[in-house]
């Protein structure tokens, strides 16, 4: 136990829950947000002032309202551990932030890289929980090296667990004892795709289609591709070679002056493309725009998909006449779709008459990274708390 | 190609200028692209889905690459299984992916006479006492014949009276050396090592021990990264420096090779420049788009070699930085391009969540 390092709050940590969308809770979140928004150093990090945007008091009473009106009485579950991304700096914010509006105490494990949003977070959250006694009392974050004895140690007094990480990883956390009742909340490795109408790109005003790269940058290169909820795949609707060019012409415009390029990475994206080359048979034909944006086109999907995965600006890209074509290879694995000139509805309407496993954002090109209380197809905060019932 | 290269091994091998060696190398490089295409599955599979047509003649900046770590990931042939008689493995540190180079009779005798060609225009044709600047076990342990083997076994071919400097212990066997130096007073005398070990086991060793050999006339001839190097912040000045401060009258050459291209060497000459022969060339490109680097502009090094018949290492992208010095007109009178290495590029740093956690 030695080696767990308290960023915020300490080992004495209560788990006594309040309801949801406490006074306290809203008042604190609030308050960081206020602070983190008055912060000249976090404007520099666009996804500090997302998190702190979400916070904002406005928001808060919106949800507020909205989760008043399902009329049920309810509690927090009582301490949750959350183990946040190693990878990603503020996803931890976003975890501990639902589950302090479902009414819990909170221990989290943060990022063990040094990533200065985190550090600005957590002194934001210090300052804070000065006035906020009932939630620094409920409020601990730690760090330590990645180590099974103290995920079990600190899984113990857990009444539910939040849980990011890839398959292993999660297998590795699963296997922690816990209390009986404890839940697990598990945001596993996810894969999303992009579906785009070629018809629609073509038609769109210069004004529309860069608002489109951006949006599609955002999605993608922002997080080197290397979010779940990324897409790796582009399916392409009604699309001509015209339409595609155009699309991408216009990433590459929006990118080029954005994208750090890292030279691995060039080198990585083109040995990518010569190992798809020689084990993907589905392989139409590959090709780049300048070492930024790598485009392997399938004449055909393999049985998985999940395993065509790129990094930093490489994507696949498909011909779709129907969404029926993709019923063989959707499972539980896919996560998101965003889209662009198409409409959800219909796409949604497929997965509930197909009733297909997976798939649990349609959102639109440009919100991919967006993380909300919704999240995973899980209702977050509802998940986290428990209902009191009279009958 | 066999007439290709026995035409050049007529010629010394720092002799082809510019127009003659483009044209040369546009015709046999097309030549070599062609006969893997037809012989290699995969080569051929990479080949059609960047939509090269191999039939055409193309400028030597125009033949595809195929990045160096695909020798890890394949198994690239260009002959049948038959025919190979060695397979070269690359020093990968333990737990990485080694690559595998397969040679056929004529690849390995084609390595042979082109490093002897390379070699000998630095040491002349004698073959002189040889003292191997590392541990005899190099050769015998199997999970270190690697390149590491190799190398030492291909450059005892220009030594006689082999002795090895370092024992099994990889410590410096100083009675060993003095008793092959006092042997052979007053010859020339030829030494060899990896770059780092030496400085390491060697020069440090020596340094320690308050130590200098005072070798009357010598030539060390090393390879291997500068890595750890750089990080002492030893630069080729301060080695070549240190090593004779150590070792006495010796003309140090740093020689750069891969194992996906053993023979044609490039090897730094006495101005410090490393140099390509008859037998291959490099060209610089820009990360950003791979378009080819101008003289002294930064880039990733594209290695060329006209000798891998066996397995399509002909044209090959590395991991390493370097850049372009001049091209024909270094002062020591060799022709070709001459270059400059930095060295390995950084891994990339990929943000994202799909890698979460830590690993275990």
């Amino acid at each position: 136990m030695n080696d767990i390092n308290y960023c915020v709050g300490n080992e004495n940590i209560s788990n006594r829950p309040l309801v949801p969308f406490s006074e306290e809770a809203c008042g604190f979140a609030a308050a960081l947000s206020a602070a983190l928004m008055g912060n000249a150093e976090a404007r520099n990090y666009p996804d500090v002032m997302s998190f702190a945007f979400w916070c904002r008091k406005a928001n808060l009473l919106d949800r507020r309202n909205k989760w008043e009106a399902r009329g049920e009485k309810r509690l927090g579950r009582g301490l949750v551990f959350h183990i946040a991304p190693s990878n990603v700096p503020i996803n931890f914010a976003f975890s501990f932030l639902f589950s302090l509006l479902a009414g819990n105490a909170n221990l989290v494990r943060i990022p063990s890289r040094d990533f200065p949003q985190v550090a600005l977070v957590c002194r934001g959250i210090n300052k804070v929980l000065e006035e906020y006694p009932a939630i620094r009392e409920r409020t601990a974050m730690v760090r330590y090296a990645a180590d099974n004895a103290v995920t079990e140690q600190l899984s113990r007094t857990a009444d539910a667990r939040v849980i990011w990480g890839g398959d292993a990883t999660v297998a590795a956390i699963r296997g922690c004892a816990v209390k009986p009742r404890c839940i697990d909340l598990v945001f596993a490795d996810r894969y999303s795709f992009c579906v785009l109408d070629g018809a629609s790109v073509e038609a769109a005003e210069e004004g529309k289609l860069k608002k489109l790269a951006e949006a599609f940058y955002n999605d993608t290169y922002l997080m080197d591709q290397n979010a779940c909820s990324s897409p790796q795949i582009i399916f392409w609707r009604n699309a001509s070679e015209a339409a595609k060019e155009r699309f991408w012409q216009a990433v590459f415009a929006y990118a080029k002056p954005k994208y750090g390029l890292q030279a691995a990475s060039c080198v990585d994206k083109y040995t990518k493309l010569c190992q798809d080359a020689a084990d993907l048979p589905q392989l139409a034909r590959g090709s780049r725009i300048e070492n930024l944006a790598y485009r392997a086109e399938l004449k055909a999907l393999p049985g998985d998909i999940t395993g065509l995965r790129g990094t930093c600006g490489y994507f696949y890209e498909y011909n779709l006449k129907d969404y029926r074509e993709l019923l063989p290879v959707l499972t539980e694995k896919f996560q998101t779709a965003t889209y662009f000139g198409i409409d959800p509805e219909e796409l949604r309407d497929f997965v509930l008459r197909e009733q297909v496993r997976g798939i649990d954002r349609i959102v639109p090109v440009g919100k991919a990274l967006d993380i909300d209380a919704v999240w995973d197809g899980y209702d977050v905060i509802g998940m986290l708390s428990r209902i009191v019932e009279v009958r | 190609m066999e007439e290709i290269l026995d035409r050049l091994l007529q010629a010394p091998p720092y002799s082809l200028e510019k127009e003659e060696k483009r044209a040369l190398y546009r015709e046999a490089l097309s030549r070599l692209t062609r006969r893997h295409y037809a012989a290699c599955p995969e080569y051929r599979k990479i080949l059609d889905a960047l939509g090269f047509d191999a039939q055409a003649d193309y400028e030597p900046e125009e033949q595809p690459m195929l990045p160096v770590r695909l020798f890890k990931e394949y198994e690239l042939l260009s002959v049948p299984r038959g025919e190979i008689v060695k397979t070269m493995t690359s020093s990968g540190t333990s737990g990485q992916k080694v690559s595998r180079i397969f040679l056929d009779k004529v690849n390995v005798k084609n390595q042979t006479r082109v490093l002897t060609e390379i070699i000998s225009s630095y040491i002349g044709r004698k073959r002189l006492p040889l003292l191997i600047l590392d541990t005899r076990l190099a050769l015998r342990d199997r999970s270190m014949f690697s390149a590491r083997g190799a190398g030492i076994v291909g450059f005892s071919t220009f030594g006689r009276d082999t002795a090895y400097a370092l024992n099994e212990n990889m410590e410096l066997d100083l009675p060993a050396v003095r008793e092959f130096l006092q042997k052979h007073e007053g010859e020339s005398i030829l030494l060899f090592g990896y770059t780092y070990m030496i400085w390491q086991y060697v020069v440090c060793a020596l340094r320690e021990a308050g130590v200098s050999l005072s070798i009357g006339e010598g030539r060390l001839f090393h390879i291997g990264g500068w890595k750890k190097l750089k990080d002492q912040a030893v630069d080729s000045r301060r080695y070549n420096e240190a090593v004779r401060e150590v070792l006495g009258n010796v003309a140090v050459y740093n020689y750069y090779g891969m194992a996906e291209q053993l023979g044609s060497v490039f090897v730094e000459c006495e101005h410090g420049h490393m140099h390509c022969s008859n037998y291959s060339d490099v060209i610089i490109r820009r990360p950003a788009d791979f378009s080819t680097s101008g003289a002294g502009e930064r880039g990733l090094i594209e290695l060329i070699s006209l000798l891998p018949t066996s397995y399509p290492g002909h044209v090959l992208l590395t991991e390493d930085e370097g850049e372009i010095l001049g091209e024909d007109d270094c002062p020591c009178g060799r022709k070709g391009k001459y270059f400059k290495i930095h060295g390995r590029i950084r891994g990339a740093e990929i943000r994202g969540c799909s890698d979460t956690y830590e690993r275990h």
